[in-house]
């Protein structure tokens, strides 16, 4: 095997390390919101120190890539592609710390029916369904699955576009409330920037399979 | 819009029944430096020297198909008269050892037998020299011999005198393989320049340097020309599976 392809692998498994440290990181963030557990959301701010220094190693890897092999045509898409995907992955994992934050920082369990209608829970799920699906066409190069996450996005964007209304809603039912109802909505405009950061990831893994920029391009996107 | 200087139709290069270049058809477009690379022995050299008639100096060397240079053929031309016109540069820096730098510039002239008056051998001399951005440095030195230049400033020397000939087209093989980083990239700095008044086609192995420099890159294989087309895109996003082996280095 060349020096370049099995630096272009080790590229590859370390950016599916990194895939799944921040999937574990929402997935934990979804557990501490739902069970309402400080003790969790914790360990996810600890845990987000790793998910940077995961960043700074990759990119650190790709820049050393660069320099020393030059590489070209899938080569360098590939490399390009990763450094987009990491800087991606490590805004996930911001926004993985940013709910575990509000946990620690609420004093009041979150009520089931606030989580519940809010939809919050099921926003997490489908992130987490949509990094998982992203991610693994990103290792197995299927730009089929890569291209499904367009449509999927579209439950988050709706959810986020109703969510003044039913913030408005909720309040008026339960005032006393005022405090968690704002930080679901918080948490309901960070998830619906994962689905912005999901997306992005996708078009770099077409990008880099199929040599196709589909960003600003919506006639390109399914 | 830009015209096209030379053109290739159907060329077909051979050593005795050896057919090394097959084939090749390709539109060269003026003042546009064309870069052509490929593995060893798949005739990108063959064709380079097919284009100013140089091939068949080989003993059993021939060549048919076009070759257009404007609107003349170059294979019907005079040999002599092609070479006027196509300058050529080759892998090693090549002064006449016992000509001095004012006289390997105007060795082109010398050799056709051309007579110049003073001033235009000055004038040819002087303004030669600062095409290839070596005046300056020789300037005080013209009559030294040319082999008293370092590597780099001999190589810029021949660009020179090919330079002097005032031709269309310059054609360069390997013309920094025997180079240092520093006179290589003088030379690379030297092509934007010449650019402006030559079109440049220039054989290389160093595929970075094909990126750097050229505007247009062809990819040869066995004697065809497999893809030819924007640098740019050969680069990052080349159509032929073989043409992607070969620059990603993952060629068997």
């Amino acid at each position: 095997m060349l020096q370049i392809e099995q630096e272009i692998k080790s590229l590859k498994e370390e950016l599916v390390n990194m895939g799944d440290l921040v999937k574990a990181q929402l997935h934990k963030s979804k557990l501490a919101l739902k069970n309402f557990d400080k003790n969790l959301a914790r360990e996810i701010v600890i845990k987000e120190r790793r998910v940077n220094g995961y960043e700074l190693k990759i990119d650190r890897d790709c820049e050393n890539v660069l320099a020393l092999r030059t590489p070209v045509a899938v080569d360098l898409r590939f490399v390009l592609a990763v450094l987009k995907i990491n800087s991606n992955l490590e805004r996930i994992g911001d926004i993985a710390e940013g709910i575990a934050k509000y946990i620690i920082h609420t004093e009041t369990k979150f009520a089931t029916t606030l989580l519940e209608r809010s939809k919050v829970l099921q926003m997490l799920e489908v992130a987490i369904s949509i990094l998982e699906d992203g991610m693994a066409s990103f290792e197995h190069e299927n730009t089929i699955l890569a291209r499904s996450i367009f449509l999927r996005d579209e439950f988050l964007d709706e959810v986020n576009s109703q969510a003044i209304d039913f913030t408005k809603g909720y309040l008026v039912e339960k005032p006393s409330e005022i405090d968690e109802v704002l930080y679901i909505l918080s948490i309901i405009r960070k998830l619906e920037r994962v689905g912005d950061h999901v997306k992005n990831i996708a078009e770099e893994i077409i990008f880099y399979i199929e040599a196709k920029v589909l960003k600003h391009n919506k006639d390109l996107q399914p | 819009m830009e015209s096209t200087i030379i053109k290739a139709v159907n060329y077909n290069a051979y050593f005795g029944d050896n057919q090394v270049v097959k084939n090749v058809s390709m539109d060269i477009a003026r003042n546009s430096v064309i870069a052509v690379m490929g593995p060893s022995g798949c005739g990108k050299t063959t064709f380079l020297r097919g284009i100013n008639r140089m091939h068949e100096l080989v003993p059993s060397a021939h060549a048919n198909g076009k070759i257009w240079l404007n609107d003349e053929d170059i294979l019907e031309m005079h040999p002599i008269v092609v070479r006027l016109k196509i300058g050529m540069v080759f892998q090693r820096p090549n002064p006449f050892p016992n000509l001095s730098i004012h006289d390997n510039v105007l060795a082109g002239y010398k050799l056709n037998g051309i007579k110049l008056s003073k001033s235009e051998r000055e004038r040819i001399v002087e303004e030669s020299l600062t095409k290839v951005a070596l005046w300056k440095e020789v300037k005080d030195s013209l009559m030294k011999k040319g082999t008293f230049l370092s590597g780099g400033q001999q190589q810029r020397l021949c660009i020179a005198r090919a330079v002097a000939m005032q031709p269309e087209v310059l054609l360069f093989d390997e013309p920094t393989s025997a180079l240092d980083p520093i006179s290589t990239a003088m030379v690379e700095e030297l092509f934007k320049e010449l650019k402006k008044n030559y079109t440049l086609i220039i054989v290389t192995h160093n595929m970075q340097q094909a990126a750097r420099v050229s505007d247009k890159t062809a990819f040869f294989y066995m004697g065809e020309l497999v893809e030819y087309d924007e640098t740019k895109l050969m680069f990052t996003n080349p159509t032929d599976q073989r043409t992607q082996n070969y620059i990603t280095g993952r060629f068997s």
